[in-house]
């Protein structure tokens, strides 16, 4: 007869079957059976104790988006379910592969409103790609496996499996399970030849094509097929805020960051082109701005593995619908190669207008505060562009994927569709563990930083090298920019008193510095990425400072606006 | 109001039942009598398919809840698919719509296949039952004569009450309804979901099942 196992152990098998390493969680009453299983698997699961739920989902974020694999998160019932929400509703929206465990109480007990009992099913449904109850140790195996099939393949997305307690302490032959196929679940769709050959043919005959490059490349592993892709035909490129490391920042064909705060070229050439590529993105409303006037001109290839996709928000003439690794590959067979020089030649004006206009006195200021601009791209100059660069949400964010350079791919990690504040701190804790080997950089608000402030703790315990770049500005400044533009300057509650966070990073025993003036902040970073391990660097940053260019909410793409007056 | 558009329309209002001018109807322009704007839509039949696992129906619902689309009728039951569940729901929108709603359902992992579909390239069934006053029927001459136009079938009588029962399309049952409600003599009266099948000569259910076995076979190998 075979050994008889608990649900617990049964669980701690088969996230080894999967190939988990690292865990991030929460103990709590009802989870406590599978705390106990893990106890004997501490050697293999490296659990990351963190110190709120929360920290866990995006800390699982991070992990995953760095390193192309799940994220996994344990939480306990109740509270510590709901307390991951925000981190699941985040990684579908950003499409991260996440699988998060959380207790349940005994099946006996559900729905009778037991202590810690909240309906985690009918709550995450919404927002998950597959939430699933496990009600008996039987099911462990396969609902695991199940589990991490849906959440790494197609368009990944997050799953919950919700553990009821009578499972995780009840008795199982246990078998391992491997599921790679749901006769419901079409994970990557295959274009017909026929479609390749239309996208191809629409290329071949474009005169202004512009490429928008999504995450959908960095999931689908596909950066160099996307070079290829573009270089063959000669088409320049702008990326949207998940895919700005999908392509190196240098690339000639590179033409820069689409969207509201995009760079003003792509954004002005997107009303211009006569064939627009989208590749793994979505065209989110950051992204199109007023889509009664969005690419009119234009006919429109869009490279999407999930169907739902297709003609969503922008209607599309070729819709390539598969993996885009493969797509882009055969697509590229049949096309001519071509050079559309003139055409590259017109993103030049706009280029240079931005940059006198806005870029250099971003990034190079002589007088007055340090701005946001000059840190960021300070930080990515010294770490030779080759670091991974996490943000919070709101003005660091938008300063931080504007300036920050890239060379590598997977080196953003920032909350993109969902905006959540308190992203940046953990996601960066995720991340050191996600790419040991890669500097982590972590640019992030006064504001973003204390929703999740706690989490410094997880820094201390674990020693994660990740380097805080605190850009205190005294203000919630993205929401106090909105404020000056569009709600007649009132400043109702945006002004913040800020505690002293070279204080707390003591108590923390992690090291720090605030620097106030220019002449200190080379040194400054130098001692930041010169200190092993954590580093909080404060910079003092101009209090009201704003985000440029900007195309205002429901203005056309090409509408930005330079300068503020 | 514009009385003679009200007279001049054939097709009664499918939400008649729900008392007209009451918030949920209206978003039409069946009847004219409501103050919503025509909107451009057609009553679309969509038929599902989903694995038997609990809180399906949940994540197909939600769907409709997101987009803003109110479900006209609903019918969920056992197809004769072992282990397949049909869904059978109708709503009011536009074609495009109609295609987001059925990739969206499309998209939840254990949903097979969702299509949409309009009155004719269906068939439809739908029923309703009707509890009426016995002694005012005894006195109204006007109800057998009404039961017997619509080809409604009286299945239960006694002193107290009485219940009819017919089969058939929308406007024929909202029709029968109608005629009696005027006569005052209804006590209840309950709609069923529609449940259609597809006119279509090919079943895409069993196509797309054998394809995917093909896929299942073809990644074993």
């Amino acid at each position: 007869m075979k050994e008889k196992i608990t649900g617990a152990e049964a669980l701690m098998r088969s996230l080894e079957a999967e190939g988990v390493d690292v865990l991030f969680g929460y103990p709590g009453g009802a989870i406590m059976p599978t705390y106990d299983a893990l106890y004997d698997h501490r050697k293999t699961l490296h659990h990351i104790l963190v110190r709120h739920e929360q920290g866990a989902a995006h800390a699982a974020q991070g992990y995953a988006r760095v390193s192309g694999r799940v994220g996994v998160v344990i939480a306990t019932s109740g509270p510590g379910a709901m307390n991951t929400i925000t981190g699941i509703a985040d990684a579908m929206i950003d499409s991260t592969p996440m699988v998060v465990i959380c207790g349940q109480v005994g099946a006996a007990m559900l729905g009778t409103d037991a202590f810690q009992e909240v309906d985690v099913i009918g709550v995450t449904q919404p927002i998950t790609k597959w939430a699933f109850q496990i009600r008996k140790a039987e099911d462990v195996a396969w609902a695991v496996s199940r589990a991490f099939y849906i959440a790494k393949s197609g368009r990944p997305g997050p799953v919950v499996l919700d553990f009821a307690k009578n499972a995780q302490t009840g008795l199982v032959e246990y078998e391992p399970a491997k599921v790679d196929f749901i006769r419901s679940y079409r994970p990557v769709p295959v274009p017909t030849d026929e479609t390749i050959r239309e996208a191809a043919d629409l290329i071949n005959k474009a005169e202004r094509p512009l490429v928008l490059v999504g995450q959908g490349v960095e999931l689908g592993d596909a950066r160099e097929e996307l070079r290829q892709f573009i270089e063959k035909a000669d088409m320049p490129a702008g990326c949207t805020l998940l895919g700005l490391s999908a392509l190196p920042s240098d690339h000639p064909l590179n033409v820069g960051m689409l969207g509201m705060h995009g760079n003003l070229a792509p954004n002005v050439m997107t009303n211009r082109c006569d064939l627009l590529i989208a590749v793994g993105m979505r065209f989110d409303d950051r992204v199109t701005g007023n889509l009664d006037t969005y690419a009119k001109q234009a006919k429109v290839i869009h490279f999407d593995i999930d169907p739902s996709e297709i003609n969503k928000n922008v209607s599309v003439d070729v819709a390539v619908v598969g993996d885009c690794k493969a797509t882009l590959a055969r697509v590229t067979a049949l096309m001519k190669e071509q050079r559309h020089t003139a055409w590259i030649e017109g993103f030049r004006p706009y280029w240079d207008k931005e940059r006198e206009m806005v870029i250099e006195r971003a990034i190079h200021p002589t007088e007055g505060p340090l701005l946001m601009g000059e840190v960021v791209r300070a930080v990515s100059d010294a770490t030779q562009k080759r670091a991974i660069m996490v943000t919070d949400v709101g003005q660091n964010q938008m300063f931080g994927c504007r300036y920050f350079q890239y060379t590598q791919g997977r080196s953003v990690v920032t909350s993109g569709g969902c905006g959540t504040m308190g992203f940046g701190l953990p996601a960066a804790i995720g991340a050191t563990f996600g790419a040991p080997e890669r500097t982590v950089c972590l640019f992030v608000g006064d504001g973003g930083l204390q929703m999740t402030i706690q989490e410094l703790g997880t820094i201390m315990e674990q020693k994660c090298p990740v380097k805080i770049i605190l850009l205190n500005n005294n203000f919630l400044g993205n929401v106090r920019q909105w404020q000056y533009l569009f709600f007649n300057k009132r400043y109702s509650f945006t002004p913040m008193l800020n505690p002293d966070y070279e204080g707390i990073c003591t108590a923390y025993g992690i090291p720090s510095r605030t620097v106030v003036d220019r002449k200190d902040l080379a040194g400054a970073i130098k001692e930041m990425l010169d200190t092993p391990g954590a580093f909080l660097l404060q910079v003092a940053v101009k209090e009201e400072d704003n985000v440029l260019p900007m195309t205002p909410p429901g203005a056309n793409v090409d509408e930005m606006m330079l300068e503020i007056k | 109001m514009d009385q003679n558009k009200t007279t001049s329309v054939n097709t009664p209002c499918p939400r008649e039942g729900m008392g007209k001018g009451s918030a949920q109807c209206g978003d039409c322009d069946k009847c004219g009598r409501c103050d919503m704007q025509y909107k451009g839509e057609t009553l679309y039949t969509m038929l599902i398919y989903s694995e038997n696992f609990a809180g399906i129906l949940n994540q197909i619902t939600a769907v409709f809840t997101r987009r803003q689309v109110n479900i006209e009728s609903l019918n969920v039951c056992a197809s004769s698919t072992p282990g397949v569940h049909k869904y059978t729901i109708t709503c009011y929108c536009t074609e495009e719509m109609a295609k987001m709603l059925t990739k969206q359902m499309e998209k939840k992992i254990d949903v097979l296949q969702a299509h949409y579909f309009t009155d004719d390239e269906i068939f439809i069934l739908e029923a309703c039952l009707i509890k009426v006053n016995t002694p005012m029927i005894l006195e109204n001459k006007d109800v057998s004569r009404i039961v017997r136009k619509h080809g409604a079938r009286i299945v239960e009588v006694n002193p107290t009450y009485s219940i009819i029962e017919k089969k058939g399309m929308t406007e024929d049952i909202l029709s029968l309804f109608q005629e009696l409600n005027a006569l005052g003599v209804v006590l209840q009266f309950v709609r069923s979901g529609r449940i259609a099948v597809t006119k279509s000569t090919t079943e895409r259910l069993d196509k797309y099942l054998e394809e995917m076995e093909r896929l299942r076979d073809g990644e074993n190998r």
